[in-house]
């Protein structure tokens, strides 16, 4: 193998070794859930991102042909990722943090994952009869 | 040259792995646990990827897509658990 196309595979492979360590060392290190979730949620996904290119480099150059695994493997990392970050954003707010405690959002109404159905209902018969009860 | 970036990298991950094991046994609320779950996952998905890159086989790669297929389920079941009372209402 030249010697330009492994250099190259050891520098993903080192990038995404950096990025996964200092991922998971933010999660042990910063104070509460809310920064923590930064941490896993886009250093580690970066450092898999950097293997899996290292990946395809490597196996590009052996076998002569592009594995179209890796591709898929990281389009899956990409989209999960955002998607279980919100929700344990959502789950812990609810199950730990008072609506009250929170900074108070613009506008008319209040934080949108505490307002329940019944609420969304109220305020859309309130907007069609044009009574002004929401404050 | 490949071989000491492996070592590297098995390194980094393993301490990773260590790290979310000490979040996952002292993490002061539940959805610190699920994250540091939702974590190791992923830091073994990139495990099998590096012993793939190491065997020369294309053979893990399916196994790192069946781990990032049930983490995403299994995070995303936690966390509706503990948001809702019930997995599938």
């Amino acid at each position: 193998m030249n010697i330009y196309i492994e250099a190259l595979i050891a520098f993903h492979i080192i990038l995404g070794a950096f990025f996964i360590f200092v991922g998971s060392f933010g999660m042990i290190k910063l104070p509460e859930l809310m920064s923590r979730l930064h941490g896993p949620s886009k250093a580690t996904t970066l450092g898999v991102g950097g293997f899996l290119v290292g990946s395809m480099i490597h196996f590009g150059a052996t076998e002569g042909r592009i594995s179209i695994q890796e591709i898929l493997i990281t389009f899956f990392l990409f989209i999960t990722a955002p998607v279980t970050a919100h929700f344990i954003a959502k789950a812990y707010m609810h199950a730990e943090l008072k609506p009250e405690k929170l900074p108070k959002p613009e506008g008319r109404y209040g934080w949108n994952t505490y307002t329940s159905v019944e609420d969304v209902k109220l305020a859309a018969r309130d907007q069609a009869t044009g009574s002004d009860l929401q404050g | 040259m490949i071989n000491y970036a492996l070592a590297i990298g098995f390194i980094a991950v393993s301490l990773a792995l260590l790290m979310n094991l000490w979040r996952l046994a002292t993490g002061p609320t539940v959805m610190d646990r699920v994250l540091a779950v939702d974590t190791m996952v992923i830091n073994t998905i990139a495990l099998i990827i590096l012993y793939g890159i190491r065997e020369s086989t294309a053979v893990y790669f399916e196994s790192a897509l069946l781990m990032a297929m049930f983490g995403f389920i299994s995070t995303v079941a936690y966390c509706r658990f503990v948001l809702r009372g019930d997995v599938i209402e």
